[in-house]
């Protein structure tokens, strides 16, 4: 049997909604139909009223969550995809992520955001919008770059205490395949080395971790030994793997498929050139998307992100200094 | 002995005249330099607001805004967690993390309000709806609003969203003429708000805001017919504010045919001749609740200023319950 990261995450809320009483899902479609890309497939049939449609009210649904979760209630919201969270930000922002600092009554929410570039998605169905969330004090952001931790990272932020906002790139859903699911996992908050090598350091997450390492692979053939760091969750961002692995390359490229101002590839320069400059043996880089919306035209759109050859490219140009 | 009508009335009146001193406190306060921050007023919506407190029970749910400090009384809070949020005491409900209007114990079914309107709406919808998932029945929930705040997006998304799931909603709106300094011709086009109510699928309620017999009366059947299972219910109170939009504000804007009109009646005097024309009371004891409610205001306010604000040094700085997931990186 294989599965893939949609039916890992499917299998987590499966997970989820078995072992505690308190989940219930919430969102456009997800009942009966089983949701825009199916990934809460069969479970309103196995779990009555706890899998229920929404109407189409972002903002709402996630007011709804949080009313919900001071009740000690466990909601999962699934946005039909992470373009039209912008429409729910405000509540999560400003109601969810600020109500355990204020009040001291934690706010136990998970909102899931089908999210990034596949190929004819468009400016309003492919955005990488991690960074918007990051930026607010009292919210996770977790990207998942594999199979096993779409499945233990969304068990985990279930379990959570805190808002999360779970982003799960739209591409690997039916993309990526594993044998089984996870017994044990990596805990959030810890990132990890999908490749060790020891003459570039390249940071990524979510899809962008398999171009890198498409690239290493290419680049090995050059005679390049590229170590990958998958961040796994961009906040809380584990700074000291990050800065272990500078410490072993002495280089830096980071590479996001979200638009460059002010994101985690950003961050995360600033992080390395305050704390760690004295790692560093050549400017640190970063790849990100173009900063224009994302075009619909697959010409156009393989040119807008990153991918294994520009990566590659990328990063021929740091090891060449 | 009292009559069954009159023992309420004289409850909500005593409840109206001590949100109005506490009100006129903070007012004292603020001019005297004493709160850091804005102060917002309920002058002249007691009776609406205090109608909605009690007409809500323990284990319901209550998002009053920024006009609600009677229903906030009637509803359970007490007036030391008021006084503590705008002096900014450590001690209080919000720590000095939040201030004035913004304060709330969710735990105890009352929200701390965000100041974006309309946001609360759905929060008490979700709280309903939990209710019903953990099978408590008879529960309700009020979330009060201006007549500004029923342009917003989440207004409509909540109150749709409310509908749909048929929640015991009570949706309050203290139509009060003014957004800040917003006549309602720039904010709606409908003849009148309560008409909306069709378009949404719920119940429908006018009131006088002026009149506390009316309201009580109307706001109590529109709770009465949520907790029976009617699904949502839009009340509609007229009235006319009485103060400006806060303390900063003269409000000049709002033309004295207005407020010399009916609409610009104050409820509490006019709730105060009622009571002493029907000879329910008496002036004497009038005058006792007022010194008792200027008293207890005046310790609370002695207690606040004595106790300590917020150490920024002994302030955790992290925004999150999982403290295991705390960046401990400078930032
Ligand atoms: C979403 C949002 N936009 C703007 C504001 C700023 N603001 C605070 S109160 C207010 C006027 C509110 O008017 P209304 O809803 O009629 O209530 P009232 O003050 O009359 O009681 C405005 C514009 C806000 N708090 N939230």
């Amino acid at each position: 049997m294989s599965l893939t990261y949609l039916d890992a995450i499917r299998e987590a809320q499966a997970h989820a909604l078995r072992d505690d009483p308190r989940v219930f899902i919430y969102g456009q479609d997800v009942g009966d139909f089983g949701g825009a890309f199916k990934a809460t497939k069969n479970l309103a049939k196995e779990f009555p009223g706890r899998v229920l449609d929404s109407p189409i009210s972002e903002d709402a649904m996630v007011g709804l969550a949080v009313g919900a979760a001071i009740e000690g209630m466990r909601p999962i919201i699934e946005m039909q995809f992470a373009d039209f969270s912008t429409v729910g930000f405000n509540q999560i922002v400003n109601q969810a992520a600020t109500l355990f600092w204020r009040t001291g009554v934690s706010c136990p929410i998970t909102v899931r955001l089908p999210f990034g570039g596949t190929s004819g998605g468009g400016p309003f169905h492919s955005q990488c919008i991690e960074a918007i969330y990051a930026h607010y004090p009292g919210v996770i952001v977790l990207t998942p770059a594999t199979v096993e931790d779409a499945y233990s990272m969304l068990l985990e932020a279930v379990a959570l205490d805190d808002p999360v906002v779970f982003c799960e790139h739209k591409f690997l859903y039916r993309h990526l395949k594993a044998e089984k699911l996870p017994s044990e996992a990596l805990p959030i908050g810890k990132a990890r080395i999908a490749r060790e090598g020891r003459d570039l350091t390249v940071v990524t997450y979510s899809a962008m971790v398999h171009e890198a390492l498409e690239a290493a692979t290419e680049l090995s053939g050059e005679g390049w030994e590229i170590e990958v760091v998958d961040l796994r969750s961009v906040k809380p961002l584990d700074t000291d793997t990050i800065m272990a692995s500078v410490a072993r390359t002495g280089k830096l490229l980071c590479v996001g498929e979200a638009w460059p101002w002010g994101g985690v590839t950003a961050e995360i320069i600033a992080r390395v050139a305050s704390e760690g400059y004295g790692l560093l043996d050549a400017a640190p880089q970063r790849l990100n998307a173009k900063d224009t919306p994302v075009p619909y035209h697959p010409n156009l759109w393989t040119a807008h992100r990153p991918t294994a050859v520009s990566v590659a490219e990328a990063a021929r140009k740091i090891l060449r200094q | 002995m009292l009559q069954p009508v009159t023992e309420p009335q004289l409850a909500a009146f005593r409840l109206m005249l001590r949100a109005r001193l506490l009100d006129d406190k903070f007012a004292a306060l603020y001019r005297a330099g004493k709160i850091h921050g804005g102060v917002f007023l309920g002058r002249g919506q007691e009776a609406l607001s205090v109608s909605v407190g009690l007409s809500l029970r323990k284990g319901d749910v209550f998002a009053p805004l920024i006009r609600d400090a009677a229903g906030r009384l009637a509803f359970g809070e007490t007036i030391l967690d008021a006084v503590r949020t705008y002096l900014g005491s450590s001690l209080g409900p919000m720590r000095g993390r939040d201030g004035n209007v913004h304060r709330g114990r969710p735990r105890d079914g009352l929200l701390p309000m965000i100041s974006h309107l309309g946001a609360m709406i759905s929060v008490v919808n979700g709280m309903l709806f939990a209710h019903r998932l953990k099978k408590i029945s008879g529960t309700v929930g009020a979330a009060c609003l201006g007549d500004g705040a029923t342009s917003t997006g989440a207004f409509h998304e909540a109150l749709n969203q409310a509908a749909v799931e048929k929640l015991p909603l009570l949706m309050v709106v203290a139509d009060n003429q003014f957004a800040y300094s917003t006549p309602t011709s720039r904010q709606f086009a409908c003849d009148e708000l309560v008409d909306k109510a069709a378009g949404y699928g719920v119940g429908a309620h006018s009131v006088d805001a002026t009149d506390l017999t009316a309201c009580l009366k109307v706001v109590g059947t529109a709770a009465a017919r949520a907790r029976a299972g009617e699904g949502p219910q839009l009340i509609v109170a007229k009235l006319l504010r009485l103060c400006g939009h806060g303390e900063h504000d003269d409000a000049s804007y709002i033309p004295p045919e207005m407020k010399n009109s009916t609409l610009g009646r104050d409820c509490l005097k006019v709730a105060e001749e009622y009571l002493l024309q029907q000879k329910w009371t008496d002036a004497a004891t009038l005058a006792t609740w007022r010194s008792e409610a200027i008293r207890e205001i005046e310790d609370a306010v002695a207690q606040a200023q004595r106790e300590p604000g917020p150490d920024p040094f002994a302030e955790k700085w992290n925004a999150i319950a999982s403290e295991h997931l705390n960046e401990t990186h400078p930032q």
